[in-house]
This record gives structure tokens, C-alpha cells and sequence, in this order.
């Protein structure tokens, strides 16, 4: 067994953007172990000063294509926290239904494209097309079923257009719906069929622990689990929830040499966002679906697998198509209004969090008394998560060296994945070869 | 990512083609492109050199989105000093050397571009049709007339009675108008079309007393600076 290990993979695959581990151990011995984050600085906070209120949404939603309806929405109800802007019940239930759909496709992303592979040992989803067919379709159908429920109600499948500070633009009409909860309770079953394909390799799950803090938003009076609403909780907050307003001293955001993404601590020297961490603080929130498909894998509140975060993804797409199916028959009960939304700007500064499919999400703005932005100030969940899988590599890697080069790199590759990271960066690159 | 959104026809897609290197969903690498497709905007030295080697070992060289095709979003960065920018966000530690950044540019600002598939998101349909033409040896249209032909089209109301500043009349169709069909005036996503001063909707911008000039200006949050023709 090879005990000298020397890694470095670089652009990590299959998450988006550029992310670098790096191991190096001489004789069993762990000299270096280190998650590199050399992201492009994009600058949003810098580049969206001097625009328009009703603009700032736009801009931001450009930061990332995979949760680009929940920057949006942050952005948005940073603008209406700083203006005193409110929004009707009608488009507050319509906004969370727009929200659910990120959830859903972003979830189905990762459990599918990006993780779901790992569990089946294939090095991408193209060939999982050969080996397990059936799943691949099923995956791709709630895909598309995402995709086709945040373009219904955003314009668009990313980059919404129809939300603008005071609710929207223009709202979909009762007949679509009606379609759109029948092709709900189709993916509901598109889900069981998921569940029990990842079920069936959920032995290939590590059994990694590490115990850590978790952060999210928690909804009370009336209590849900949340995406939207609620103020900031976690495992070692005592139950004590911050206001949004007070962001700041949740994050603690600091710079580090080895990344251009800041990095953040909390009560402890690293703390975990996304579902595993909603998870942790709401699971006896979740629908009657969602819990039994938590049960199927054994997932139980405060887990401290970060593998396991998939899982809890699955549960919370149950979860967000079960509360859609019935939220639309509430909304339609009590019949669609049309509404004119008029909004004057005036100076404010105001803070705006909602749940990124893959963590906890804030943004800041502050206005003149023309409504143009002056400062801007916005912390991304994947930053969030950075420290935290530093240190699980810290305790991963000594665990699981002796497994051999290629092993460890695997699973380290594995582990990031399962944080759901979107790490944007400005160049992607996408290379075709064709065979003729 | 969006290309993950094309659901099946990628499916198809792969059929006819071998995807060999694709970052952000596969793990496996290679080294020759027939076609190269290239995302994203160019804002760092390592961008451009990474660019030139990808140029070198393509046949075909494809921007795809907005940032590749305009510059996109980024572009608003170019409108400020760029050290005064870095502190605006990193405060303090701006001098740290990696967080070196330089004006943001789209793909054929540095090397030679063949096709470009525009938009921010681009159009699925669109990218599956470019593609499905380059596999086939053919060469792709892209509408050369204004989004308001699209608008209109759809029977939409024109937004300009409503007071927003649409930019419909200079954009480049192929969207099938799909911001004001949702009631949200067009910001310009697809770029200008090709000469926007011969080829603009001079209907529209007669009716409502429009300059392209001015219009031209208000395109500020997609590839600002922008150079007027993009062919
Ligand atoms: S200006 Fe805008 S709203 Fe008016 S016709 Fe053109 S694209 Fe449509
Ligand atoms: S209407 Fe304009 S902004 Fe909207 S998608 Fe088309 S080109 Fe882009
Ligand atoms: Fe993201």
C-alpha cells in the first residue's frame, strides 16, 4: 500500500466552477491537506452600485445559473426590507412556489447529474445512461418538470423576470396551475422511483461523522419548514433566533490566503449550510413523504454525515412538491387577483435572506432617496460551507489514507460534491469532441 | 449549466457526439476539440492563456451565453476603477495577489470566434439547433432582425405605452420576446442586432420618438461598452 500520496486535482469536476484539493503525506503522515478555493473575484457587490432598485434583482440572479431564482428573491426582499415595501399574501404564496421549483431542479441536479453518479462509481452521468437507463429517465423528467414549473412562473427556466419589488410582473393563470399541480403529482412519483434507486446504493454512502454546527433559517408563528421566511438558527444557538438584520454576526466572513471566496465562522471555528443543515434544525417540519423518505435511509435530526446531505436533498424535494401540490389548491381556492404593482423608491438600507437550494443565502443593499444603489453586500452559502470542509477534510483524510491514492482522492472529490458547491467562476469551459 | 437543462436532447445529442471534457458534469478530460465551446467572460490573465490553448486545438471555436458572446453581466465591473472595485469587496486584503483581476471581455475580444449562441440564459432550442447544424456541416442562422418583430408577433402590448425603457428595437431576436411577453422590458441579453442603426424596428422607434443613440446608451447591465456590431 502506498503510504506517499500526492494529489492535485485541479478545476474539481462536476461542480460548478473551479475548486483545487490538495493532500500531501509522506509516510502515512499528513503534511498537507487543503481545500483551495481560487474562484474568480465576480465583484457583484462592487458592480450592482449605481443601478436601479428595480434592477438589482436582474444583476444578481446572474451570479449563479443554478440558484439564480433564489439571489433574486434575496435581492428582492432586501429591496423591500430597505424600502418598506410590502407584498400581498397572493404573491408571497406565488413567490415561494417559484422558490420551491429551484429547490426541486437544483436538488434533482445534484442528486442526479452530479452525485448520484458517485453512488454508482460511474465517472459521469453519460454513462449511467447505459447502466441504469430507466433511472436517467426518470431523473430527467423531474428535471425538465422543474425546469418547466420555474419557467411558468419565473419567464424563464433561470433568471426570472416576473419578480419585481412589491410581487410581479405578470402571475400565471388558473388553468396553468391546474396543469402544473397534475405534473406535480407526477414527479411526486418520479421521486419514489429516485429515492429507491439511490436507496439501492446507499451502501456506497461513507459513514463519515463529524460533528459540527448547522445554520439555517427557522420559521415560527406559524412554524414550517422554511426557504423563504424565518430568522437564523442553529444547533448551538441555545434555540435563540437572530434576525435577519444581524447577518453579520452569524457570518463572521474572513478572508483566507488559500481562496478568493471569503470564508465564514459562526459559534464554532466552521459551521455547514444547505439541507443537511436545514434538516438538522426542522425535520419534524417536513411533509409526511419527505419523513418517510428521511426513515428510508435512517436520516435522523442533528446527523453529522455530510454525505448525507444528499439524502436530506431528496427528502426536500419530496417535501417541496407535496406543500406545492396543496398550496396551489389554497391559492386557487381562494381565486387568482390581478395585481398593479406600483412602487416609489425611497433611501433605506435593508437585509434579505432566503434558502439557496445548497445553504443559507444573504444579501444587503443600501439606496439613495432615488432608489439607485449605493452599497451592496451579499454572502453567498457555498462561502459558508468552505471552513467546514476544510476542517472535514482535516478529520476525513487521516481516516481513510491507507486506502490507496486513488481512493482518497475519490472520496475527498465525493465529499465537496455532497456540499452541493456552485463555485462560479468566470470561464467555464465546455469542450465537445465529435467522432464522425 | 444550462446545458444540463436540455434535458433528453442531450441525450440525443451525445448520441451523435462525444462529449470528452465537460467540467462542470463529467470527470474524465481530453485534448483535441472539433469544437471547442467556450462559456463564460475572460477577466483574468490565466483566462486568456487557457483561451489561446483551446483555440489552438479547435477546429471550431463556439461562444455560448452572454458573458461569452457580449461580455454579459461582468461587463457593469469594466464601468468602475477596477482597484477601487477590488476594495469596494475585499476591503483590506484587495492587494492580495490572487485576487488580481483586469477588465472583463468577451471570447472574441481575445481570440477568433466561429458561432455564437447568445443570451443569458441562451435559448435550449437554439443550442441544440447550432449544435445539430455543426454536426451536420452546415451553417447555422441566427436571426439577424429586432426582438420586436417577435413581440409583436405575440400580439404583446408594446411596453413603451407603459413607460418602460425596452430595449426590443436594437436587440437581436430569437428569444421569441420573452421578457416583455412576460411584461418585463427587454434589457438586451441577446446583444445589439448586426448594425443596429440600419436593421433596428423603426416602427417602434418612430412611434415612441426613439434615438438609437439613446437606446444604445440605457443598455447598461449586458455587455456595457459594448461595440456596435458584434459580427
Ligand atoms: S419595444 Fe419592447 S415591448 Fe415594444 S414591441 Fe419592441 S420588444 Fe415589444
Ligand atoms: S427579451 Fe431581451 S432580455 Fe429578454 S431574453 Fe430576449 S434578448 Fe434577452
Ligand atoms: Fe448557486
Amino acid at each position: 500500500m502506498s503510504k506517499n500520496i500526492n494529489i492535485n486535482v485541479h478545476h474539481v469536476t462536476r461542480v460548478e466552477g473551479h475548486g483545487n484539493i490538495v493532500v500531501n503525506a509522506k509516510n502515512g503522515k499528513i503534511e498537507k491537506v487543503q481545500w483551495q478555493v481560487p474562484e474568480a473575484p465576480r465583484f457583484f457587490e462592487a458592480m450592482v452600485r449605481g443601478r436601479s432598485y428595480e434592477d438589482i434583482q436582474l444583476i444578481v440572479s446572474r451570479i449563479c445559473g443554478i440558484c439564480s431564482i433564489t439571489h433574486s428573491f434575496a435581492a428582492t426582499k432586501a429591496v423591500e426590507a430597505a424600502m418598506g415595501i410590502t407584498v400581498s399574501q397572493q404573491a408571497d404564496a406565488i413567490r415561494r412556489l417559484l422558490h420551491y421549483s429551484e429547490q426541486l431542479q437544483s436538488h434533482v441536479l445534484h442528486i442526479g447529474y452530479l452525485a448520484a453518479p458517485d453512488f454508482f462509481a460511474a465517472p459521469s452521468v453519460v454513462p449511467l445512461v447505459a447502466k441504469a437507463p430507466d433511472a436517467v429517465k426518470t431523473i430527467i423528467r423531474a428535471h425538465r418538470a422543474a425546469n418547466a414549473w420555474s419557467e411558468l412562473i419565473g419567464g424563464r427556466t433561470t433568471h426570472p423576470v416576473t419578480i419585481k419589488p412589491g410581487g410581479f410582473t405578470k402571475i400565471p393563470t388558473e388553468k396553468e396551475f391546474r396543469q402544473l399541480q397534475e405534473t406535480l403529482k407526477e414527479t411526486l412519483k418520479d421521486l419514489g422511483t429516485i429515492a429507491g434507486v439511490v436507496l439501492s446504493v446507499a451502501g456506497n454512502i461513507p459513514k463519515f461523522q463529524r460533528d459540527t454546527e448547522y445554520v439555517s433559517l427557522k420559521q415560527t408563528n406559524p412554524s414550517a419548514y422554511t426557504f423563504y421566511h424565518g430568522d437564523i438558527v442553529s444547533n448551538d444557538s441555545k434555540g435563540k433566533t437572530t434576525p435577519v438584520k444581524d447577518w453579520h454576526k452569524v457570518t463572521n466572513e474572513y478572508v483566507v490566503a488559500q481562496s478568493t471566496a471569503k470564508w465564514a465562522k459562526w459559534h464554532r471555528d466552521a459551521y455547514a449550510v444547505g439541507a443537511l443543515a436545514r434538516f438538522n434544525n426542522n425535520a419534524e417540519l417536513l411533509t409526511d413523504g419527505a419523513k418517510r423518505v428521511a426513515k428510508m435511509f435512517s436520516l435522523e435530526k442533528l446527523c453529522c454525515n455530510p454525505f448525507m446531505n444528499t439524502v436530506a436533498q431528496l427528502a426536500e424535494a419530496v417535501h417541496v412538491v407535496e406543500t406545492s401540490i396543496q398550496m396551489i389548491d389554497e391559492l386557487l381556492t381562494k381565486g387568482l387577483k390581478t395585481e398593479n404593482v406600483k412602487t416609489t423608491p425611497k433611501a433605506g438600507k435593508g437585509a434579505g435572506c432566503v434558502e439557496a437550494p445548497r445553504g443559507i443565502l444573504f444579501h444587503e443593499y443600501e439606496f439613495d432617496k432615488k432608489g439607485n444603489c449605493v452599497a451592496a453586500d451579499i454572502c453567498i452559502p457555498t462561502n459558508q460551507n468552505h471552513a467546514n470542509i476544510q476542517k472535514d477534510f482535516e478529520k476525513f483524510v487521516p481516516e481513510i489514507i491507507d486506502q490507496g491514492e486513488d481512493a482518497v482522492r475519490l472520496k475527498m472529490e465525493m465529499l465537496v460534491r455532497s456540499y452541493d458547491p456552485c463555485i462560479s467562476c468566470s470561464t467555464h469551459m465546455l469542450n465537445v469532441q465529435f467522432v464522425k | 449549466m444550462q446545458i444540463v437543462n436540455l434535458e433528453e436532447e442531450i441525450l440525443d445529442l451525445l448520441g451523435g457526439a462525444d462529449v470528452v471534457e465537460w467540467r462542470e458534469a463529467m470527470s474524465e478530460q481530453s485534448h483535441d476539440y472539433d469544437i471547442a465551446i467556450i462559456e463564460g467572460s475572460v477577466t483574468m490573465a490565466e483566462d486568456e492563456e487557457r483561451l489561446w490553448m483551446i483555440r489552438g486545438r479547435a477546429k471550431i471555436l463556439v461562444a455560448l451565453g452572454a458573458c461569452a458572446t457580449i461580455g454579459g453581466i461582468n461587463k457593469l465591473k469594466n464601468n468602475f476603477n477596477l482597484d477601487e472595485v477590488k476594495k469596494c469587496v475585499y476591503g483590506k486584503n484587495a492587494s492580495m495577489p490572487h485576487l488580481e483581476t483586469s477588465l472583463t471581455r468577451a471570447i472574441d475580444e481575445v481570440v477568433k470566434v466561429d458561432y455564437k449562441i447568445h443570451g443569458c440564459p441562451i435559448e435550449k432550442k437554439e443550442f441544440t439547433y447550432v449544435i445539430r447544424c455543426l454536426l451536420m456541416g452546415k451553417k447555422p442562422e441566427i436571426p439577424q432582425w429586432p426582438v420586436c418583430v417577435e413581440c409583436k408577433a405575440k400580439g404583446n402590448p408594446c411596453l413603451w405605452d407603459y413607460e418602460q425603457v425596452c430595449l426590443g428595437p436594437i436587440i437581436r431576436a430569437g428569444c421569441d420576446a420573452r421578457c416583455p411577453s412576460s411584461g418585463f422590458r427587454c434589457f438586451g441579453c441577446r446583444g445589439y442586432v448586426d448594425a443596429p442603426n440600419v436593421t433596428a424596428a423603426k416602427d417602434v422607434i418612430e412611434k415612441y420618438g426613439l434615438k438609437v443613440e439613446d437606446l444604445k446608451s440605457k443598455m447598461v447591465l449586458f455587455g456595457s461598452k459594448q461595440r456596435p456590431t458584434d459580427e
